[in-house]
């Protein structure tokens, strides 16, 4: 069963294969479409996989939906460890395979449009099919060892594709760092998967399959885990806590989230694909794939996840309110957006009576739930700034304004979007984000309404993008120059498809039935009083937003800018921890590290040897007079030689 | 009937004779006659010893004419080099000839 | 004759055939049937090993012996297992690419390049202490020759150099495999001989090789760019012409490593064992510090030879790690690292015979220009940089899972120093590939100049191939060393460690 599932890996892949190598002897044409058919063929496929997985499958005897294997080789044995390459079907990966292939397929089709005519549109499907290719490989890990590996890959296209637009002196900064953060963060990831294979004596998520009813706890402890347990109870803890680094830097976590603003230099459809939906949340996912040994082994160090996603969803939130390039703000919102999953899986408390719980894990659900509904309407609202982008050939704000008018359909889907985020019912994200709020207030009250204030500041940020774009003050010397104009179908058809599915995924389906903490069905059931009271204090901000923000004149917003110049300018430079980085990288490890031991290695170390030869060199020609080359004075000494021989000899 | 030990006297005093010469003079000619000189006592003494005390054998005989032949050889090597020399440096002594070392 | 000498005869056959023939046409058609044979032997090789040693479980297949210098004890004798396969295949590949690359260069240059393949060629079939050495010497000498007249930039003073401190390597080697030789009764010079005189303790007593051990790995180390004997590997590697770049960083270098591991380790196991510590640290920072040296490098080649420091410091540190799993990854690191380096050699000689210029400082947006070579140059700057799909990835991985079974502080704290190593090879690989490839020409003297012709496609596709082959499917591969590897670190291990000589435990 479900043998089909190695075409969901191989087809992207053969694409990339084909698009990479003869790329340049096809049409820009013919090569967007083999990419979109592949895709187009993805997506039908992992449809057709979660239907089988949830509908003819459905649950086991135990009622959860039992994880397949349909492929596991061996790839490489490693001594008594092995590192395995397979497929493993379970609610959270299909789920995952759903999304990826879902957005990916859209941002296929939409970027027929949008990369019309550039140069390179050949290589950008071939990275496009690499990128699916691998992230599709990530979610189907057996392993964490193939996890790491799709991981890395996901990293490279992700780092091909921010550097694009080669020429340009920003992507390629913008690549460099995305790469290095996140190549950074994969190295604690690294030492945490060789401590969790070496104690527990396996690399595989088997656990996954015996997490059935859960009280068998044992029964996932992997083959040799009493090897960690005699090294201290500290050791699975640290090994998850690494892997998380890894995370956080995938999914930009602060203080690792640098990268990803700087990753908008990329095309916006590849931002929407990667930096928003699929990639940037590979670190979540981790997190829930881990999640059974997270709640069985270090259930303390959670705390970690929850306080480092609080203080994200915070800061990334209030940057979002500064910056003037939609694309920044979309990233920022982005970060905070993928904080509240990461909270979310923090906030998961063991269970009472079996490991696994509905109730005390709730965040898990939540988490899963907003990830799905976040990767629709956050493509939705990248693909849409594509399309503003692509209208008015600009980022920033202060060109735009207006643009209602122009663009009808980017301008609804793109509201909609908004109210989905800002979590106002029946959009999609009202559901997750109620979810999540309330697995927040189980946990404690001061992390559910510090969530709340959070998920406040969202709302009126994605207004205020909405109105400086769609309303507020039109640049119309720009836009008499050049008139903006509505994006072609292959655009709008994929806005139209992910708002459809933003309007409807949060209450025609139970997300519970799919994927819960302990995988047997929870009904979502919304809690009133967070429900009410959360929905009030959205509306509330896109009020306040609207207040100050829609009209042609913006009095209030320049009032309050000269107010707090100070924090306004903090807001704007992101706190200035850009810099910071830049300080420590710069400064400390290239002058202060990598110059030095360069330095060394000329003077000191080579200075040694060239001192050995030198010092060789000096000594012949010191004693080089003894070699005169007259031969009367050789004879002479010889014979003086020769006869104080002989005199010793006789005496 | 000379005996041996005048003609050992005689051999020992130009074998010094060659190396005092060998030793102190700067021209090159001059230490070319003075290694001849040697040689030429080396060959004595060859000669006299075997006439002296091996009369059945030949070999002393021999390896003075032997001798003989390589100084000739010798020594018409050593004039061409120094007639070469002279050429190029219009001097033969050996205080001059340092160019090649080093 | 046995099999194996095939490898050291075809190259003394087309030594001979490049004496007589005349035109560089003829010199290209010796050099292309001879390397061509090479290739096609070490894959017959391998197939043959293969099917071997599944029915034969001797330690060294198709070995061969004949008597040299009986009075010394001196034979020529030969054998491969899973280890010399691997490395005779990585040659063989690296002579034939290397053959392409320097298509244009005249007969003489060819002489000397085959002379030291023979070289190569001869040492990783020998068991014999003496012949491997005699062997050894024959790859260095060329060198000399090679960097000194085909060379760039301060040649004189590279090829000089590089000579002098390998030859001083030589000289520890020299005294190590003497002390070996009477160190174990005087009777043979065979590896395998030795190793196996054991009767409950080593045929050499301990106090010998506490002597002997550091020599010879030092000695071997030299060529192994061990920290802090490795500053010959940047002005060499960047004086040399190309195909002598790629050999000597791609297979050369390998000879340090396996010389460390079948000579130095495997001989000695109690030195190893007890001083071993000494290496294993030097191996460390040699990891470290080239990678972080070569992040400030301006020069191509210098920023290749200093990520050489570092990714053989991996090969000598997983060997030093004494356990199959990391073992088996430092040789795996080795033909990683030969197939790689020589990739990057021969890309940069491509470009440098453009662009005449090495520096990074002068060179931007050769993307546009010649997009064949810079694709392949991201290629490999990907595949140095240990991304899955190609064999740095493999390599790196097995060696760091294999040096994490030693779960003592001492060993721990230098595995994730190690590991360090993979962020800051992506610092100075996308540093360089940011400003030599990407970004506009700023050069207009370079916006003219052309792509790779076809010789130097073919040499580099061959390259990539078989790094994106090994990095795909390295089953194969591993399995096949990890069979050569088993006895030697079994060996090895069988012997205790001796912690007083450890400071750190």
């Amino acid at each position: 069963m479900f043998t089909y599932t190695i075409l969901i890996l191989l087809l992207p892949f053969l694409s990339f294969l084909l698009l990479g190598l003869f790329g340049n002897k096809l049409s820009h044409k013919l090569a967007g479409l083999i990419g979109t058919f592949s895709l187009g063929v993805v997506f039908l496929l992992s449809c057709y996989t979660a239907y089988e997985y949830f509908v003819t499958v459905g649950r086991g005897a135990s009622g959860v939906y039992e994880a397949f294997v349909p492929y596991n080789i061996t790839w490489l044995p490693l001594g008594s460890l092995h590192f395995d390459m397979g497929i493993l079907l379970d609610p959270i990966s299909v789920i995952m395979l759903i999304v990826i292939s879902t957005v990916s397929f859209m941002v296929h089709i939409y970027s027929f449009g949008y990369m019309h005519g550039e140069r390179g549109f050949q290589r950008y499907y071939a990275f496009l099919s690499l990128f699916t290719m691998s992230m599709l490989g990530l979610v189907v890990a057996t392993n964490i060892f193939q996890m790491y590996l799709f991981w890395e890959l996901v990293g490279v296209s992700s780092y091909l594709l921010i550097g694009f637009y080669y020429t340009q002196k920003a992507a390629i900064a913008a690549s460099k760092k995305a790469f290095i953060v996140t190549r950074f963060a994969d190295m604690f990831f690294l030492i945490g998967i060789l401590i969790f294979g070496y104690y527990t004596g396996s690399f595989s998520f088997s656990f996954v399959n015996e997490l059935k009813l859960a009280d068998g706890v044992a029964a996932f402890i992997p083959a040799d885990a009493s090897r960690a347990m005699a090294a201290g109870s500290f050791i699975l803890p640290t090994a998850l806590t690494l892997m998380f680094i890894g995370g956080a830097g995938k999914s930009a976590m602060f203080p690792l989230h640098i990268w990803l603003p700087d990753a908008m230099e990329g095309p916006t459809p590849v931002s929407a694909l990667i930096h928003a939906a699929t990639m940037v949340v590979a670190g979540v996912y981790q997190v829930a794939r881990m999640f059974p040994m997270w709640i069985e082994y270090a259930p303390q160090a959670m705390s970690i996840i929850v306080w480092v996603g609080v203080l994200t969803a915070f800061y990334a939130a209030a940057v979002a309110m500064a910056q003037s390039d939609i694309k920044r703000v979309l990233a920022f919102s982005t970060i905070s957006q993928i904080a509240f999953m990461m909270v979310a899986l923090g906030v998961c408390l063991p269970g009472h009576e079996t490991v696994l719980d509905n109730h005390a894990q709730l965040g898990y659900m939540a988490g899963m739930f907003h990830l799905f509904t976040h990767a629709m309407f956050k493509a939705c609202l990248f693909l849409g700034a594509g399309c503003i982008i692509h209208a008015v050939h600009s980022n920033e704000m202060r060109e735009m304004g207006g643009l209602r008018k122009y663009m009808p359909v980017t301008h609804f889907t793109f509201l909609f979007s908004c109210l989905a985020i800002s979590g106002i019912p029946p959009f999609s994200g009202f559901f997750s984000k109620d979810e999540i709020i309330t697995a927040c207030f189980q946990y404690s009250p001061v992390v559910g309404w510090v969530m709340t204030g959070i998920a406040a500041m969202t709302a009126f940020y994605m207004f205020r993008l909405y109105y400086g774009i769609f309303w507020g003050t039109e640049n119309k010397e720009a836009h008499a120059h050049h008139t903006p104009h509505e994006a072609p179908w292959t655009m709008t058809i994929p806005l139209i498809f992910l708002t459809f599915i933003t309007m409807t995924c949060g209450w025609i389906v139970n997300f519970g039935s799919f994927i819960s903490a302990s995988g047997l069905d929870y009904p979502i059931h919304l809690d009133t009083k967070i429900a009410i009271t959360s929905t009030v204090i959205a509306v509330v901000s896109i009020c306040i937003a609207t207040y100050i923000y829609k009209g042609e004149k913006q009095p209030v917003a320049d009032k309050l800018q000269a107010a707090m110049p100070r924090l306004h300018q903090w807001a704007y430079k992101r706190f200035y921890l850009d810099e910071v980085y830049q300080y420590i990288t710069h400064r400390i490890i290239f002058k202060h590290i990598s110059k030095p031991i360069a330095w060394f290695d000329r003077h000191i170390i080579d200075g040694f040897f060239n001192f050995l030869a030198w010092g060789t060199h000096e000594l012949g020609f010191q004693i080089r007079g003894f070699q005169s080359g007259a031969i009367q004075k050789y004879a002479f000494i010889f014979l003086l030689g020769a006869l104080i021989l002989m005199l010793i000899m006789i005496l | 009937m000379i005996q041996l030990n005048y003609i050992l006297i005689l051999s020992a005093v130009m074998m010094f004779a060659g190396i005092f010469g060998f030793l102190t003079r700067r021209s090159t000619l001059a230490i070319l006659l003075s290694i001849e000189l040697m040689l030429n006592a080396t060959d004595l003494n060859f000669a006299v010893f075997n006439r002296m005390l091996w009369q059945d054998g030949h070999e002393g005989y021999f390896f003075a004419l032997f001798s003989i032949a390589i100084t000739a050889a010798e020594s018409a090597i050593a004039i061409a080099i120094m007639i070469n020399v002279y050429r190029q440096l219009k001097d033969i002594s050996v205080g001059k000839l340092e160019k090649m070392k080093f | 004759m046995n099999f194996l000498s095939i490898f050291v005869a075809v190259p003394l056959l087309m030594l001979l055939g490049l004496w007589l023939v005349k035109g560089q046409n003829g010199i290209r058609a010796v050099m292309v049937a001879g390397s061509t044979i090479l290739l096609i032997a070490a894959a017959v090789l391998t197939v043959m090993f293969l099917q071997e040693r599944a029915v034969n479980d001797a330690e060294m297949l198709f070995t061969a012996s004949f008597d040299w210098i009986k009075p010394l004890h001196i034979k020529y004798s030969v054998g491969v297992d899973g280890i010399s396969v691997a490395m005779l295949l990585l040659s063989a590949v690296i002579v034939f690419t290397g053959t392409f690359v320097s298509w244009d260069m005249n007969k003489e240059y060819f002489l000397w390049f085959t002379l030291l393949s023979a070289g190569v060629f001869g040492f990783f079939i020998s068991i014999d202490m003496f012949t491997m050495f005699m062997f050894y010497e024959v790859a260095l000498i060329p060198m000399y020759l090679l960097i000194g007249v085909w060379g760039t930039g301060k040649k004189e003073y590279a090829a000089m150099k590089l000579t002098l401190m390998l030859m001083g390597g030589s000289a520890f080697l020299m005294c190590g495999i003497f002390g070996i030789f009477y160190g174990a009764g005087g009777e043979t010079m065979n590896i395998v001989d030795i190793a196996n005189q054991t009767n409950g303790a080593h045929a050499i007593p301990v106090e010998v090789q506490h002597i002997w051990f550091p020599l010879t790995f030092a000695g071997f180390g030299v060529l192994g760019a061990l920290f802090p004997f490795h500053t010959w590997s940047p002005d060499g590697h960047a004086s040399a012409p190309t195909a002598v770049s790629m050999l000597h960083a791609g297979v050369l270098m390998k000879l340090g490593g396996y010389g460390c591991f079948r000579i130095a380790m495997y001989l000695m196991p109690q030195g190893a064992q007890d001083l071993g510590w000494i290496f294993l640290i030097l191996t460390g920072i040699s990891v470290v510090y080239g990678a972080f040296s070569a992040c400030v490098q301006t020069d191509l080649k210098y920023i290749n030879a200093y990520s050489s420091v570092s990714h053989c410091g991996l090969v000598l540190f997983g060997i030093l790690m004494v356990n199959q799993v990391a073992a088996t990854g430092a040789v795996i690191q080795m033909l990683s690292h030969g197939l790689t380096t020589a990739l990057f050699f021969a890309l940069i000689g491509m470009i440098y015979g453009r662009t005449h210029t090495r520096d990074i400082r002068e060179m931007s947006g050769l993307m546009r220009i010649m997009p064949f070579l810079a694709v392949c140059y991201v290629i490999a700057g990907l595949a140095n940089l240990g991304l899955p799909g190609f064999s740095g990835f493999v390599a790196e991985m097995t060696i760091f899972v294999g040096a994490f079974e030693h779960a003592d502080t001492f060993h721990r704290f230098l595995t994730i120093a190690g590991c360090t190593s993979i962020v800051i090879t992506a610092v100075y690989i996308l540093r360089l590939v940011g400003k030599v490839l990407y970004g506009t020409a700023t050069n207009e003297h370079h916006l003219h100049l052309t792509d790779a012709r076809w010789e130097e496609r073919f040499a580099v596709i061959c390259l990539i191939f078989c790094i994106a082959a090994l990095g795909t499917a390295p089953l194969w591969v591993s399995n096949m060393i990890g069979t050569g590897v088993a006895p030697i670190v079994d060996h090895i291990s069988s012997f205790a460690t001796n912690a007083s000589f450890n400071p750190f435990f």
